[in-house]
């Protein structure tokens, strides 16, 4: 049964595929943008991988986080339909690995599309899990220059679209797209180089209430996972700071299958060995 | 808690029984390295207050400490067992001693639908945030009023825990032969309210190790429209004393012991409001003095606590909690108050606030939480600056203030002794 789900999942991601492939000339901003959030957070129905994270100040000193993140999709009514890739329901499981006094410190996210996310963390040394509130348009996610919406993805609806023009960057074709927000944000305008093909953000400029640039996103290496173009290397700069985020997805693999009972109570506090190496 | 007091029986029973499940368990394929970290640490606190403590041990100093600890943990891949030790060895300058205590120590035995922990381990149960209403498992409130990390408030049980897993509930089931109370503050350290300060000897009588007298604690727990449900039920002892004494108008002998409980409870957690809400109850039933007649023994009393939390933009959480405790059988307890004990209200409650604020890039951390209690009318209000040099090496400074308008409330008794502490530690 699993397999035929898998299938499906492949099929319909086929067809996605398709579809942005060969109606890209037609595609609006918006299409555009909701394809890249389909790519960079909801790439696979599942994904495991052990993420190195270099948090640099200007100084040049380095801290360390470690963590395996597993993310699973959740396609409402069972089907997974283009619409709902990019808003559907997600969980996370994170476990730290480093430094050693967050070791085994476990973090569980409930995404969902139209209400606030839940949040647990797990403190081994008191055994203890508790929910906690964040702002996720604000918070910095583990004392990097990522916010936890840039971890895990901003709704589509919470900003409005416009194509600026399309350009080479590093030799790929871009969509380069501006986009404001609605709403609170913590950027102004953000202006995103979109590859014409992955669809991956390849790179993008967050500006402040000046209209100062700020905050520099970066993929720096993409790779071919499981047919999934994935960004291994990334980086986060601060241009005011002069602090900067480079992330290395040391390993990661799609499709493997997650199951549900993983992101709960019983595996925060005791993490699952084979998910979590 | 840092002496080595625990039952070794237990825990060499534990020990025994643990390797009894890992003999039993599949063959080793291909075991993982053990895992090994811990930290060294200076922890040194004193009164500001500059009254003199009689019989103070080292003047003002409450806390002075260096401490390493070693933890240890093995989960062999392949097999169904694992192992955790926590071990802390240290020098105490107020006793000017050394001393070992083993944090935790356990095994774990993993199946799929239940798992198996025997040995010490810290529980934490309940959704307040340094209010337990639920969560009857033994604190040591020495170490959090004189500035230790956050963790040593909580002590270890030796006990052995089972959880299981179905698709409609989940549950831990607690078993605890061996009776740990609460570290209270203690004499030389800190000044406290005693209505009998002139009875010096005071025996203290903890319940025995005993068949009748194991402790059991259940908790029932599952997610529902959002929610995280709990429900609790717990039978034991009180963890802090009760008195003893020939005549309460004017004793000659008093003695402590810890009075029987039990607790049945409930709470929830949800995601609401833009940020997170909590509730719990519990009803404390105290068995050994129901009808509320006996002053030495608590009342049975309906405790509850409704909590906020919400995060604002640059790291900035606000945390705000109501707690109340009402009494049962007030009128007996008015009644047969002796006049030297403080008397309390009917109802008794705490406002708490927590805000913390993070700033550069999270290596700095500023925290505030504060208890006030309008029908007491104190507070213990807590400050804490604490600054990630690097990854391993963390700076702490905060003060305990307690104040009161009377001198026998909970904090008011206690405003001689606030004071400064500083922390580093470096993990590895």
């Amino acid at each position: 049964m699993r397999y035929i789900k898998v299938l499906i999942m492949i099929l319909a991601l086929g067809i996605i595929w398709t579809k942005v492939s060969f109606s890209s000339d037609t595609l609006t901003p918006e299409e555009i943008v909701r394809a890249c959030y389909v790519r960079f957070y909801y790439a696979g129905n599942d994904m495991k991988a052990r993420i190195l994270m270099k948090l640099i100040d200007k100084g040049g000193q380095e801290r360390i986080r470690d963590l395996t993140m597993l993310r699973k999709n959740y396609a409402e009514g069972g089907e997974l339909s283009f619409a709902e890739a990019s808003e559907g329901r997600q969980k996370y499981f994170i476990y730290f690995h480093q430094p050693s006094d967050v070791k085994d410190t476990t973090f569980m996210v409930y995404k969902y599309p139209d209400r606030d996310d839940d949040r647990w963390l797990f403190i081994p040394a008191i055994n203890l899990v508790k929910r906690i509130a964040t702002n996720d348009k604000y918070s910095s996610f583990v004392g990097s220059d990522f916010s936890y919406e840039d971890i895990s993805g901003r709704k589509l609806k919470e900003d409005t679209y416009r194509l600026l023009k399309e350009e080479e960057l590093n030799g790929k074709g871009c969509y380069v797209i501006e986009s404001l927000p609605k709403g609170s944000a913590e950027y102004t305008k953000r202006i995103s180089w979109i590859d014409k093909v992955s669809y991956l953000p390849l790179k993008e400029e967050f500006y402040d209430t000046q209209n100062d640039l700020y905050k520099q996103f970066e993929a720096l290496e993409i790779k071919d996972i499981n047919g999934i173009p994935t960004a291994i290397k990334r980086a986060m700069k601060n241009v005011k700071t002069g602090h900067r985020t480079e992330v290395t997805f040391q390993s990661t693999k799609y499709n493997l299958g997650i199951g549900d009972d993983i992101f709960s109570e019983r595996y925060l506090r005791r993490p699952p060995a084979e998910w979590i190496k | 808690m840092d002496k080595v007091t625990y039952n070794n029986r237990i825990i060499c029973f534990s020990l025994l029984l643990s390797f009894g499940f890992w003999v039993l368990s599949s063959p080793v394929f291909c075991a993982e390295e053990p895992s090994i970290r811990g930290f060294l640490q200076t922890n040194y606190s004193a009164r500001i207050t500059g009254v003199k403590l009689p019989g103070a041990k080292r003047q003002e100093l409450m806390l002075g400490e260096e401490r390493g600890r070693l933890e240890g943990s093995y989960y062999p891949s392949n097999t169904k067992v694992g192992f955790n030790v926590k071990g802390d060895v240290f020098h105490d300058w107020v006793e000017d001693s050394w001393g070992v205590a083993l944090r935790e120590g356990y095994m774990d035995y993993l199946m799929d639908k239940f798992d198996v922990r025997i040995g010490r381990q810290i529980v934490t149960w309940g959704v307040g945030d340094l209010l337990f209403i639920n969560d009857v498992f033994p604190k040591d409130w020495e170490a959090f009023y004189s500035g230790r990390p956050l963790e040593y408030l909580k002590q270890g049980v030796d006990a052995g825990k089972l959880n299981l897993y179905t698709d409609l509930v989940s549950a831990e089931f607690i078993v605890i032969p061996h009776f740990t109370p609460d570290n209270l503050p203690s004499v030389g350290r800190f000044f406290f309210f005693d209505p009998y300060p002139n009875i010096m000897n005071r025996e203290v009588e903890k319940p025995k190790t005993t068949f009748g007298n194991t402790e059991y604690a259940l908790r029932i727990y599952r997610s529902l429209g959002g929610a995280d449900l709990s429900a609790y039920a717990y039978k034991g002892f009180y963890r802090t004393p009760a008195m003893r004494a020939d005549n309460f108008i004017s004793p000659t002998t008093i003695s402590h012991f810890y009075p029987e409980l039990a607790v049945y409870g409930a709470s929830l957690q949800k995601s609401a409001l833009g940020g997170v809400i909590s509730a719990e109850y519990g009803y404390y039933d105290s068995m050994d003095d129901r009808n509320g007649k006996n002053p030495g023994i608590e009342n049975s009393q309906s405790k509850f606590l409704i909590g906020y939390q919400k995060a604002f933009q640059n790291d900035l959480t606000v945390g705000l909690q109501y707690y109340g405790e009402l009494m049962s059988q007030y009128k007996e307890y008015k009644a047969k108050l002796p006049p030297a004990f403080f008397r309390k209200k009917e109802l008794h409650q705490y406002i708490t606030l927590r805000v913390t604020k993070l700033l550069k890039y999270q290596t700095v951390k500023l925290s505030l939480f504060t208890f006030y209690s309008p029908d007491e009318e104190d507070f213990f209000i807590t400050p804490e600056a604490s600054i990630n040099v690097t990854d391993n090496m963390l700076l702490a400074l905060g003060t305990n203030i307690f104040t009161g308008v009377k001198d026998n409330t909970s904090f008011g008794q206690q405003h001689k002794n606030s004071n400064i502490y500083v922390l580093a530690r470096y993990s590895f």
